[in-house]
């Protein structure tokens, strides 16, 4: 699929695909989205990138293996899981702030929870992918 | 007492760092431990004799009931005094016999993980821990056979002793739970007010059955008594103190520990006393025949072991007496021919009697032991051997009706073992000294120090047998029976009846061992015979099991991603058609059904068509694509239903599944035809059983009231306690976070294994 239009297209579809993913992410707690489907999301933003472009460029955008993302996510899941142990409540208990941060909302250990969940499938989807795609 | 028991797995981690600090100096310390254990509980001897056994209790899991309760009374003392006592001997005479050894630490943090689990299995009180510490001696004693690892005969004869023991170990964790549901209660100590209540009991049968298994397997009682000489491959103070002096006996400990809660029944009684004599003669006649030292003895432990389950079988006072006193005099001289045995293998490099005579003239002092050990065993006086032999006598003529039966089969056995005393203790110290010898010197007195005190003591409590019988016996009869004891014991009796016989079995044992010489032939002649014994049938068993688990793996574990399938759903619909049709009334519900919307019936057909291109499609990346219009019509009607999240992943979803079939079947092979008429046709067939059930399976569902409680739960408490709104995404990463913790984990998990097959793969055809 070497045209000139997906090309140029996947130039300006990475961003904005994954400023998308971002945008689904965030809004998952009042609607429908959240970290898996954000993930996934922009996982696909990457791969199209990948067909237009060829493996090889796909990974230089990004500087390191899509693999490490998945350490950091699940870290940082542990991480907000583990928050409110600090302040004595149980493991995974949701804290909250009190004021809504401006676009974002309402920002709690949920979010960090849900970002870990994007890392993750981010990096899952994108060494499965591209392990297979370069291993055949 | 805790730290008593502790002490040694202390001392086991410690061993290795403090040993391999120390490489240079002698590692005689090292039986330090031993020899404190040992004083220590010599000095509760006052304490027990007055009549108070000791109870301590830590807690663990109060909850299950499993908890560290020791109870120290008589039989535990005997027990106890024995483990640590032949302990310190046997880490005295490892120092020397393992000198210099590459894994003299691990030996000894095998040797005292293996005591430490000893003293806690006689000391436990309760039935959990009792049985923990009865699988940790198998599994230090499977560490310590196997210690020699890199010889394959040396590993096997661990697989099958710890394969035995732990079988037997399960049926003791059989019968512990058993004993807990009838008494309720989780102490031994406990149960024997009770007995009367247990033998009446539907489940009594069960644990008598559970536990002999259990002791048997451990105590090396036919049939499965094949374990014990294969676990000589183990270095030599290992089966002195495992496998004659205490690991062995713990079956034989179990079985006298539960004389006072299960004992005095017919079945008790009744099966003890024919599994014990059968044991006791079969292994005695075997003995006769074998040559090499190690297995003589092992073969004469097992027959002593038969004496001892035969005593407790007979369970009158008088044999559990002459149970007690056997398992002193068996440990003493067994030990001592064990560590004799060791130093000949050691210095003279043969255990084969045969070979062997006449080192007297080189090794006086280790003469003088196993001669001394030998007219113990022999039960000559004034040894002590003569004194338990007289007691052994004395309880099977007791026995009325079936007194000379018993009597007769003891007199047989005595006699057997009287001759294997002689082949293993003086056979090799007398006679002429072969020529190659010559040059065999003394070992280390640490070496034949242990041997001589053993040896020592053998005849000294047969001249002096009150010193032990206030202190050590009479506690032991006591709580083995739950009287007072009134006996006296002494080496001389008078001329009587069992003095008669006592001096029948060493006279036509003596004979037997002048006419009976052990030779090469004559043992082959005998092994002929083991295409018949319970070694051979359990072993066929054993790898009859091995063919058939290789069988039925290979038929479900194939390899094959098709087969897996079809196995799975061939399953999945038997199962599914067994509950759908029978008990389930086949109600379809209409109710609840709303009319098919115009748009609705397009994507249905959609669908259909999708599919049908699916199956009968010939290229299979046209066939990948209209999967992909299948999963898309999905992602529609859950739109249509209101579920705007379903449908945005199962998108996302799709599309990267149809990413991933193209990658990887754009790399295929082309094949001239997908598959031949009558696979797609069984596959179709399956396909169109496990769909239908399915739909029938959803059509039912709807006809079952809903519970609504949880969704109510889940959508009220959402943003109450979520702080979302979308209640899907407050269940994932609130209420239910903790799955979606180990899911996205299994997640990367299999992204890793995807990345090693694949890389790892590569890096071999990369060499090519």
């Amino acid at each position: 699929m070497k045209t000139i239009i997906f090309k140029s297209a996947s130039v300006y579809l990475l961003p904005l695909l994954l400023l998308f993913s971002v945008f689904i992410l965030l809004r998952g707690h009042y609607l429908p989205g959240g970290g898996f489907v954000g993930g996934l999301m922009a996982s696909i933003a990457f791969v199209i990138h990948s067909f237009a472009n060829g493996v090889e460029n796909t990974k230089n955008i990004v500087k390191f293996h899509p693999g490490f993302l998945m350490p950091v996510g699940l870290a940082l899941a542990l991480l907000a899981g583990s928050l409110p142990l600090f302040t004595g409540e149980t493991f995974m208990t949701g804290l909250w702030m009190d004021q809504p941060v401006p676009v974002i909302g309402t920002v709690g250990t949920a979010l960090f929870f849900d970002t870990g969940v994007y890392l993750v499938v981010i990096g899952v989807t994108l060494t499965i992918i591209f392990t297979i795609s370069e291993g055949l | 007492m805790l730290t008593a028991v502790i002490s040694g797995f202390i001392f086991a981690l410690l061993i290795p760092i403090i040993l391999g600090r120390l490489k240079s100096i002698s590692t005689l310390w090292v039986a330090l431990l031993p020899l404190t254990l040992f004083i220590y509980f010599l000095s509760k001897i006052p304490e027990i004799l007055a009549g108070n056994p000791i109870k301590t209790s830590y807690q663990w899991v109060p909850s299950l009931g499993i908890n560290l309760d020791f109870y120290l009374d008589g039989l535990s003392l005997l027990f106890v005094l024995l483990i640590s006592g032949v302990g310190t001997l046997v880490f005295v005479y490892t120092s020397a016999y393992l000198k210099g050894h590459h894994y003299l630490d691990r030996f000894y943090a095998y040797l005292s993980l293996f005591m430490a689990s000893m003293l806690g299995l006689v000391l436990s009180d309760n039935i959990y821990t009792l049985f923990l510490f009865w699988e940790l001696t198998s599994i230090s004693s499977f560490f310590l056979i196997g210690f020699n690892n890199d010889k394959e005969d040396s590993r096997k004869s661990a697989l099958t002793a710890l394969a035995i023991t732990g079988f037997g170990g399960l049926f003791l964790l059989a019968a512990m739970v058993g004993l807990g549901q009838i008494t309720d209660a989780y102490q031994i100590s406990a149960m024997a007010p009770m007995a009367d209540a247990i033998k009446d009991h539907s489940l009594y049968g069960w644990v008598l059955f559970f536990l002999f298994i259990a002791a048997f397997t451990k105590s090396a009682q036919f049939p499965f008594h094949f374990w014990l000489p294969g676990a000589m491959k183990a270095p030599t103070p290992v089966s002195t103190y495992l496998h004659s002096a205490t690991m062995v006996k713990a079956g034989v400990y179990l079985l006298a520990r539960f004389t006072p809660v299960l004992g005095n029944h017919e079945w008790w009684n009744g099966t003890l006393i024919i599994v014990g004599a059968l044991t006791m003669v079969y292994a005695a006649i075997h003995a006769l025949f074998r040559i090499d030292l190690k297995g003589i003895l092992a073969y004469s432990t097992i027959s002593a072991l038969g004496i001892l389950v035969f005593l407790i079988g007979l369970g009158s006072p008088d044999a559990l007496l002459a149970a007690s006193i056997f398992i002193l005099v068996h440990a003493l001289y067994k030990a001592t021919l064990f560590l004799v045995t060791g130093i000949i293998d050691h210095e003279t490099g043969t255990r084969d009697v045969t070979q062997l005579g006449g080192l007297n003239k080189v090794m006086l002092p280790v003469g003088i032991a196993a001669m001394l050990a030998a007219i113990s065993n022999a039960g000559i006086p004034p040894s002590f051997g003569f004194v338990g032999k007289d007691l052994i006598y004395e309880a099977t003529l007791g026995m009325g009706d079936l007194a000379w039966l018993l009597t007769c089969l003891a007199i047989l056995t005595n006699v057997a073992l009287l001759v294997a005393g002689f082949v293993a203790g003086i056979k090799p110290f007398l006679g002429k000294l072969p020529e190659k010898f010559k040059n065999v010197h003394l070992p280390a007195p640490s070496m034949y120090v242990p041997p001589l005190i053993l040896a020592g003591l053998g005849i000294l409590f047969g001249l002096f047998p009150g010193v032990l019988e206030g202190g050590l016996i009479k506690p032991a009869v006591s709580s083995l029976t739950g009287a007072r004891p009134d006996f006296h014991l002494q080496l001389w009796h008078g001329f009587n009846l069992i003095f008669l016989l006592s001096l029948i079995t060493i006279g036509s044992g003596t004979i037997l061992y002048f006419l009976l010489k052990p030779s090469e032939s004559l043992l082959k002649k005998v092994t002929a015979f083991d295409r018949f014994s319970p070694q051979s049938l359990i072993m066929g068993i054993s790898r009859g099991f091995a063919l058939a688990g290789k069988g039925w793996t290979g038929f479900f574990q194939n390899g094959y991603l098709r087969y897996y399938l079809i196995t799975i759903l061939g399953f999945l619909s038997l199962l599914l058609a067994y509950r759908l049709f029978i008990g389930v009334d086949l109600l379809i519900n209409t109710d609840v059904m709303t009319e098919v919307t115009f748009y609705e019936a397009v994507v249905l057909l959609v669908m259909a068509v999708a599919i049908l291109f699916t199956v009968f499609s010939k290229s299979r990346l046209a066939a990948v694509a209209s999967l992909g219009v299948v999963g898309y019509s999905f992602c529609l009607i859950f739109l249509f239903y209101s579920a705007p999240d379903l449908a945005m992943t199962q998108f996302s979803i799709d599309t990267l599944t149809v990413i991933l079939f193209v990658l990887v079947l754009y790399n295929l092979p082309k094949y001239l035809k997908l598959s031949d008429t009558r696979v797609r046709i069984r596959d179709g067939l399956l396909s169109l059983i496990f769909g239908a059930l399915i739909s029938i399976l959803a059509l039912e569902v709807m006809s079952e009231s809903l519970s609504k409680e949880t969704t109510e739960y889940y959508a009220e408490n959402a943003y109450l306690l979520g702080k979302g709104k979308n209640v899907v995404n407050v269940i994932l990463v609130d209420f239910r976070g903790f799955d979606t913790m180990v899911e996205i984990t299994v997640l990367a998990i299999a992204a890793i294994g995807v990345f090693g097959l694949l890389k790892l793969h590569l890096r071999s055809t990369e060499k090519e």
